[in-house]
């Protein structure tokens, strides 16, 4: 394995970065100094740049090839948008400059804001959440604030048991207690199951949609309706104009959008009823993921909670932008600025390249990608709930346990083959699960490649288990101890000493 | 523009294999009354040239303060970049991977996230480093929840200097747990009043949040801070600007329980605010409460060396509502960027950011103290302080700004008792005597025509 | 302990009472199904619980189980061993791995608990 940089350079030289100081240093007139090394590397140009290139040469990523990581939307990141990102209008403003000189960056976030909603059918968005579990996050604050400035303590928030574990997590912040819904044989939510579930303490259902699993709610008006109802006792009302009658919301209904690469052009949130949602646009708006980040969360409500939303908002007045730092109503702040911009400027591009028609094309080919993909996986695992998926689905190893062959094997054989795996072990509610999103931009033969290998897999599984359960070997290491790693972490380099963790 | 590659034949095809004779047929569990009717009115799809045109018509309508003399601070700093940083940001072998979760096909991300987590342990002298948080104010913000978990108790301490941006984010998420934020006045050099503190401190308190330097560049007696502190039994979170850390204490050294900060000085481009880097380090005991990723060194099954991410049951994907936080996706690109910095520069290259931002500062201060500006606070700043121009700040920064000066942030507003004349003035190593010069002439009255 | 003279919870855990003390720990089938242990976190001794009530945390790698109280009582003493140690849960559940000593003030609470052959069958269903 390649060295730390702090064995590559501990005594090394490196160059000048700044002209000579035209000011004196003697006298800096401040106590509390400090005294010792950093212990900063000091390593040359040349080989931080080799050190830096060694690294990348050890990482997956989509560049290199399919990364079908279920509930990732792991899509290609249109080049042309580094490109505009990076541009010193945009990359050297400060937040706190005065209006006049900030006109073309409120413009772009405006109109971001406004395609968003379109796209989603919501009345309005905040861009500034910076990340999807802190859009949630914005999300429930509107949710308790909205409660309680109706006069109403509500506690509880329901989540399907097929959630992402941002969602119950984001709840608890806001001092909400979530209580999980039990998915039904086909891996939705029950409607007579919610009917019981929700009552006049329910505050939020939170939901995924398309879910987990890949599946479209099929009874998301009535789903809507019911938590709409929970306080009013309307649940007999029958058929509802869902706008209208939004005013008169019982508890509300909360969307976790990370699925919204599925819908685009197809099913407008807002429009069906779902009060409040967030965006990942580094998933479904194509900005990079970056190794683990950054994203941007951005959260979009319908009117009735539109006062809610964090400030500052940008508003347009006779064609000149600005921001309105105060609002009666809002939750404040989530973020001490407007969010992470640097994203939005990847995401408007993404989405004016694209315009409406592009969108759906995205959507309808994440679909089929998905479906014709499902069909041939399924030749060789089990799929829990087959039939007709959306842009995602789960399949099973639960086939090749009696080979003695698990889930993990399949995923780090996978990475033997070049390829990446799909995301292992979630949602909980399948056995052995592996969750694949193929997502729009790979093309027929790269999902016919993956079947392939997937069969090919499935095939050793059963005449050599012994290569999965020693996968992967070709890769720059081997499968890693991380038992060693979580009973006594090495959480920095110190020599290759590690923390005892008992208290 | 379309990026998607399957052909309209591809398409078919796969219809066909899939069962079905059309794609509206897979759309069958959506009731067709909640369908889009129309085409989404975004406007119609752009060429990649009119979408470069587009936004380069966008980024020309902005003027940046990193082509202007920007004396803006407050959190986000106009700072030298090295070539190095965009370089290796470049590499889409880093930007277009997802979070490291098949350890062995993403040792590149991990091991640098493993020296960043390092670098930060040592800058703030802590026993460990998380792998990033969105920003400094969220990270505050998660450690004070995390403070009011260890200690259970939901009272803390903030000094009312603080970025009245950042208490905003702290009473976003204190109010869902109920913690009660106090705030412990400033005396006449802009530092905490250590008299009131000691009066406000009681066993309900779970911690004391002390920023340093402060909001207004002024730095704390943090040793006796952290003394009262821990004596009441709680303890103590630190906000420190990083660079300062290059020539001022750092916190490990006075006892701090838990170290948060802004690293968009390392290395970050202004960006309008975003994305920005928060770090946490906390002293080993506290490392199961805390937020986050962490990454650790271990071995593979041959006893080569390779890292993971580790202690992974604080998370939300296996504690689900338990976890110590929702935090998922972080600033893990940003923190690569700052290691790229770090290491770029150096121990010696850092240290002389440090000093020229410093030394600069004194030096505007010199002058300005010659030609009779009123400075409230005195000297014991780092590079940043606060000064009070006569005829009001607003008046003096759009003087400035039309000398292409960006003078700094009118403090009265958010803090009433500086009065409008106030301003917040940042230097940073990217400043010259003669930038110094000029905004100083323009807070005298001078050099205001062009 | 003799296994065959011991209860046992749905929550795998074995509970082997002598003179108004029980000892506390995890079956064999939980340690196996838990994996390798990196983490224990217990009550402290002096504590009174009801049955039910969680009395400590076990952790794996990427799992957290939940210890509940399979007795009321007050916890008199923790293996300290294992919380040093937590690997000996996996080499030695059902001896060395103990994790808790209860002065038990409910004794009737044991007969809500399965013997070992109720144990036994219950495994067995599991497995299906």
């Amino acid at each position: 394995m390649s060295r730390t940089i702090f064995e590559k350079g501990a005594n090394g030289r490196s160059g000048n970065f700044l002209p000579a100081n035209d000011c004196p240093v003697d006298d800096l007139g401040f106590a509390h100094r400090r005294e010792g090394e950093i212990g900063l590397p000091r390593i040359g140009e040349q080989d931080l740049i080799r050190h830096y290139v060694e690294l990348a040469s050890k990482n997956y990523h989509i560049d290199k090839g399919m990364y079908p990581l279920g509930s990732c939307t792991m899509k290609y990141n249109p080049v042309i948008n580094e490109e505009v990102a990076s541009l010193g209008g945009f990359a050297g403003l400060h937040p706190l400059q005065s209006e006049d000189d900030v006109q073309g960056a409120l413009e772009l976030m405006y109109e971001l804001e406004s395609d968003l909603c379109e796209i989603c059918g919501m009345s309005a968005f905040s861009l500034q959440p910076v990340a999807g579990a802190h859009g949630e996050l914005a999300g429930m604050m509107i949710a308790r604030d909205w409660f309680r400035r109706r006069g109403e303590e509500r506690k509880t928030v329901l989540v399907p048991d097929s959630a992402h574990g941002t969602n119950p997590a984001s709840v608890v912040i806001c001092g909400f207690t979530p209580k999980t819904i039990p998915s039904n044989e086909a891996g939705l939510i029950d409607p007579e199951v919610l009917k019981q579930e929700a009552g006049d303490d329910t505050a939020v259902l939170m939901l995924t949609l398309p879910n987990t699993l890949g599946l479209f709610e099929k009874d998301i008006e009535k789903i809507i309706r019911i938590v709409h109802d929970a306080l009013l006792e309307q649940a007999e009302k029958g058929i509802v104009d869902y706008p209208d009658y939004l005013f008169d919301v019982g508890a509300l209904v909360y969307m976790d959008g990370a699925n919204m690469n599925a819908l685009m052009g197809i099913v407008k949130p807002g429009s069906i009823g779902i009060d409040i949602m967030h965006l990942n646009l580094h998933k479904t708006f194509s900005t990079p993921h970056g190794g683990g980040g950054p994203g941007a969360g951005p959260v979009g409500v319908l009117e009735h909670l539109a006062g809610l939303l964090p400030v500052p908002r940008v508003v347009k007045k006779d064609g000149r932008f600005s921001l309105k730092e105060t609002s009666g109503e809002s939750i404040g702040r989530v973020h001490p600025w407007f969010g992470n911009f640097n994203v939005f400027v990847k995401a408007y591009a993404y989405i004016k390249a694209l315009g409406g028609e592009g969108l759906l094309e995205v959507s309808e080919n994440a679909i089929i990608n998905a479906n014709y993909l499902m069909k041939k996986v399924a030749r060789d695992y089990d799929i829990k709930y087959p039939g007709r998926c959306m842009h995602e689905f789960v399949a099973s190893g639960r086939n090749l346990k009696k080979f003695g062959v698990k889930t993990v094997d399949v995923a780090k054989r996978l990475l033997d083959y070049g390829l990446h795996a799909p995301t292992v072990y979630f949602p909980l509610i399948v056995e052995e699960a592996l969750m694949i999103e193929p997502v729009e931009t790979e093309k027929k033969e790269a999902l016919d490649h993956f079947a392939d290998v997937m069969a090919k897999i499935a095939k050793e599984a059963e005449e050599n288990p012994e290569i999965l359960h020693e996968a992967p070997v070709t890769t720059p290491v081997r499968r890693l101890d991380e038992v060693a790693a979580a009973r006594c972490p090495e959480l920095s380099w110190s020599g290759g000493e590690c923390l005892p963790m008992e208290e | 523009m379309s990026y998607v590659q399957n052909t309209d034949s591809d398409r078919r095809e796969m219809l066909k294999e899939t069962g079905v004779s059309s794609f509206e047929e897979l759309l069958e569990p959506i009731d067709s009354r909640l369908r889009v009717d129309g085409v989404l009115d975004i406007g119609p799809a752009m060429s990649e040239a009119e979408v470069a045109s587009r936004l380069g018509a966008l980024a020309s309508a902005n003027n940046a303060a990193s082509e202007m003399i920007s004396f803006l601070g407050g959190g986000i700093y106009d700072r030298f970049i090295p070539a190095t940083v965009r370089y290796v940001l470049s590499r889409s072998e880093f930007y277009t991977s997802y979070t490291p979760y098949q350890a062995e096909v993403s040792q590149g991300t991990l091991q640098a996230i493993f020296e960043y987590q390092t670098m930060i342990a040592r800058l703030t002298a802590m026993d460990a480093a998380n792998a990033s948080m969105y920003d400094a104010s969220t990270a505050l913000a998660e450690a004070m929840l995390m403070a009011s978990v260890i200690k259970r108790t939901r009272r803390v301490v903030i000094p009312a200097s603080l970025s009245r941006r950042v208490r905003a984010v702290l009473d976003s998420y204190a109010a869902g747990k109920d913690i009660v934020i106090d705030e412990v006045p400033f005396v006449e050099d802009g530092t905490i009043d250590a008299g009131a503190l000691a009066e406000m401190l009681s066993e309900k308190t779970a911690a004391v949040i002390l920023a340093q330097p402060n909001y207004f560049g002024m730095i704390e007696d943090t040793r006796k801070v952290s003394g009262l502190v821990h004596e009441a039994g709680a303890l103590l979170i630190v906000l420190a600007d990083p660079v300062s850390l290059a020539l001022i204490e750092p916190p490990g050294e006075y006892d701090a329980d838990i170290v948060v900060g802004e690293g968009q000085s390392l290395g970050i481009a202004q960006s309008f605010g975003g994305p920005l880097l928060g770090f946490l380090a906390a002293k080993t005991p506290y490392l199961r409460k805390c937020p986050g990723r962490l990454i650790s060194a271990t071995e593979d099954i041959d006893g080569k060396r390779g890292y993971t991410m580790t202690l992974q049951t604080r998370e939300q994907h296996i504690r689900r509502e338990k976890a110590t936080s929702n935090i998922c996706t972080n600033e893990g690109l940003v923190a690569l960027a700052a290691s790229v910095y770090l290491a770029t520069l150096g121990e010696d290259g850092f240290r002389e950011v440090a000093l020229q931002s410093a030394s600069k500062a004194k030096t505007l201060y010199g002058m300005l103290e010659e030609a009779g500006v009123s400075l409230p606070f005195g000297r014991n700043f780092f590079q940043e302080f606060v000064i009070t121009v006569p005829g009001g700040a607003d008046a003096f920064i759009a003087r400035a700004r039309e000398r292409g000066v960006l003078a700094g942030i009118p403090l009265g507003k958010d803090f009433p008792s500086l009065g409008d004349d106030a301003v917040l003035v940042a230097v940073t190593e990217k400043r010259t005597r003669k930038d110094l010069e000029l905004l100083c002439d323009l807070a005298a009255g001078k050099g205001g025509a062009v | 302990m003799v296994p065959e003279e011991c209860t046992y919870t749905k929550e795998h855990e074995w509970v082997c009472h002598e003179g108004g003390i029980a000892t506390i720990g995890i079956s064999e089938y939980a340690a196996t199904e838990l994996g390798d242990i990196v983490y224990i976190e217990l009550t402290e001794p002096g504590s009174n619980v009801k049955q039910m009530d969680p009395i400590g945390t076990i952790e794996a790698v990427k799992t957290v189980a939940e210890l509940f109280s399979p007795v009321s009582g007050e916890i008199i003493e923790v293996n300290e061993a294992i919380i040093e140690h937590p690997e000996i849960i996996n080499r030695d559940p059902v001896e060395e791995g103990w994790f808790l000593k209860i002065r038990i003030s409910d004794p009737g609470e044991l007969d809500n608990l399965f013997t070992f052959e109720e144990y036994s069958e219950f495994l067995g269903e599991q497995e299906d």
